[in-house]
């Protein structure tokens, strides 16, 4: 964990904070929609991914119901629009419930709201997998700096950032500890 | 990865990497929609100086699923036939803004030329070249391989792993096969043990300096328990004139009696064993009807897996920023 501390790194969220900030959101997330039925939570690989998966246990517990089928991943590489200005992406993993999304209430989760690129991606995979009733937007950290007209449902914390900072997300099943720093460039 | 010419420039890592990323795309292909924005507004030219339906339908069926422009360009009736060199062509290709250019060609080597020569900047990809190199051929049928032995529940792809261990025999017509050469390449590359089983006139020079074992006799291999087989066709139009294929062996029946798949070598082979062809057939020659249409024959598979592992090359060729822009 050290070695990831770059100098002039400040934590804003710990484990602790973490944890409250995901079953508030699955909390809010069940008032919305009026319980787990119609639900499907979509994780953006890489660190959306557990995030759903975390969403979804916590709705589980609290309704009754397996989370299981709850969840699914949803890799947006092929429709980045900064494809051509990266070296070439590793394409992740989609998967979808058995039930499919057709009609359901899908609820993107992904770590950090930035640009907003990646969620205008996320929309067009979605519109070629089905047609939900409707789609939602729940995120960990949401750092400002939109370039889309794009708005989160959900957030964990409001981070007012500089261009210039990087917002580090680690959870435990991809890092092994849950942390979220600010580091200065 | 800048242009795709031979499945011997693929090293282990990049081998493994293209076949995870066809996987990917091979799912998207059972969906509703199986259109991908991600290279709209690329050009990729399918130029085809030999005759080819279905190397050409599966790149070109690959690049739309793409969203890619694709432009066909054969040499029968084109201004090849009116006497254009293939630098011509080229420069012609790179004016009209290639991103990628497909190329087979009746000499080993042309796609090398293309590539190096400094008359394009597309990617260029190899799509057989004489009896070379037919380097995406390999990576469908090494994905083929992977698919059906190193699936597992979970993983029903395999991805992420190799072919290590597995033993693959590849038989009848090696001489003129540019399939053989680039499946021992490839497979090699992942860890498989390849087998050739031709009769020593359709065996070529120097194949004792290939990484595999040759053996002049089918039922030896067939006993032996391979893994997956693969049988080649016998490619008598490039076998010369007059006679055909008889100057290579006594005749077509002989060839079958030896070295053709039928019910009986079927019936030997171990049960998990798949049997392989790129297709197309000879029914009756290299392959029977038995063994061509039985549920272990995968063969209509490579031909699914084919658009996928083009799609992935097409993908790690054209999607990212070029090597030489950057």
């Amino acid at each position: 964990m050290t070695a990831a501390q770059a100098p002039g790194s400040r934590e804003v969220l710990g484990p602790p904070e973490i944890g409250r900030a995901l079953i508030r959101i699955a909390h809010e997330i069940l008032e919305r929609a009026h319980g787990a039925d119609d639900l499907v939570l979509l994780g953006i690989p890489t660190r959306g991914l557990p995030l759903a998966q975390r969403l979804a246990a916590t709705i589980g517990e609290v309704e009754g119901v397996d989370p299981e089928p709850l969840v699914g991943a949803l890799d947006v590489t092929m429709y980045r629009d900064d494809l051509r200005r990266h070296p070439t992406r590793t394409i992740g993993a989609t998967s979808l419930p058995d039930r499919g999304i057709d009609d359901r209430v899908v609820v993107l989760v992904d770590d950090v709201l930035f640009s907003g690129r990646t969620i205008r991606a996320a929309m067009d995979a979605l519109t070629d997998l089905g047609r939900p009733s409707a789609v939602q937007l729940a995120v960990l950290v949401d750092r400002g700096h939109r370039e889309l007209p794009i708005r989160a449902d959900y957030v964990g914390k409001n981070l007012p950032t500089s261009r210039g900072e990087k917002v580090a997300v680690r959870l435990v099943e991809t890092d092994g500890v849950d942390s979220v720093r600010i580091e200065a460039q | 990865m800048r242009h795709l010419l031979s499945a011997a420039d693929l090293d282990h890592a990049t081998a493994v990497h293209i076949l995870d990323t066809s996987a990917e795309m091979a799912k998207t292909q059972s969906r509703e929609i199986k259109k991908l924005p991600t290279l709209r507004g690329r050009t990729v030219v399918n130029l085809f100086f030999e005759d080819s339906t279905r190397t050409r339908i599966s790149f070109e069926a690959a690049a739309k699923r793409l969203s890619a422009d694709v432009i066909n360009f054969s040499a029968k009736g084109s201004s090849v036939s009116k006497g254009e060199s293939l630098k011509d062509t080229a420069l012609t290709l790179h004016a009209m803004g290639a991103d990628a250019v497909v190329v087979r060609h009746q000499a080993s080597g042309a796609p090398h030329r293309l590539a190096n020569a400094g008359w394009l900047s597309a990617a260029v990809l190899n799509a057989g070249d004489g009896t070379h190199q037919h380097p995406t051929q390999a990576l469908l049928d090494a994905f083929t391989v992977r698919r059906h032995l190193r699936g597992t529940a979970a993983e029903p792809d395999g991805v992420g792993d190799d072919l290590a261990g597995l033993r693959v025999a590849i038989v009848g017509d090696v001489l003129h096969s540019r399939v053989a050469r680039s499946n021992v390449d490839l497979l090699t590359t992942l860890g498989a043990r390849v087998t050739l089983v031709a009769p020593p006139t359709l065996v070529p020079v120097g194949v004792e300096r290939w990484p595999c074992e040759v053996s002049y006799h089918l039922d030896e291999v067939v006993d032996g328990g391979p893994d997956a087989i693969m049988m080649l066709r016998v490619q008598r139009e490039r076998m010369g004139g007059g006679g055909g294929a008889t100057s290579f062996f006594p005749s077509p029946l002989e060839y079958t009696r030896q070295y053709g798949l039928d019910a009986r070598r079927l019936a030997r082979l171990p049960e998990h064993a798949i049997v392989m062809h790129p297709g197309p057939m000879n029914r009756g020659l290299e392959i029977s009807a038995d063994a061509a249409d039985s549920p272990r024959a995968v063969i209509v598979e490579q031909v699914a897996n084919g658009v996928a592992v083009r799609m992935a090359v097409l993908y790690l060729l054209l999607a990212g920023e070029r090597e030489d822009e950057a």
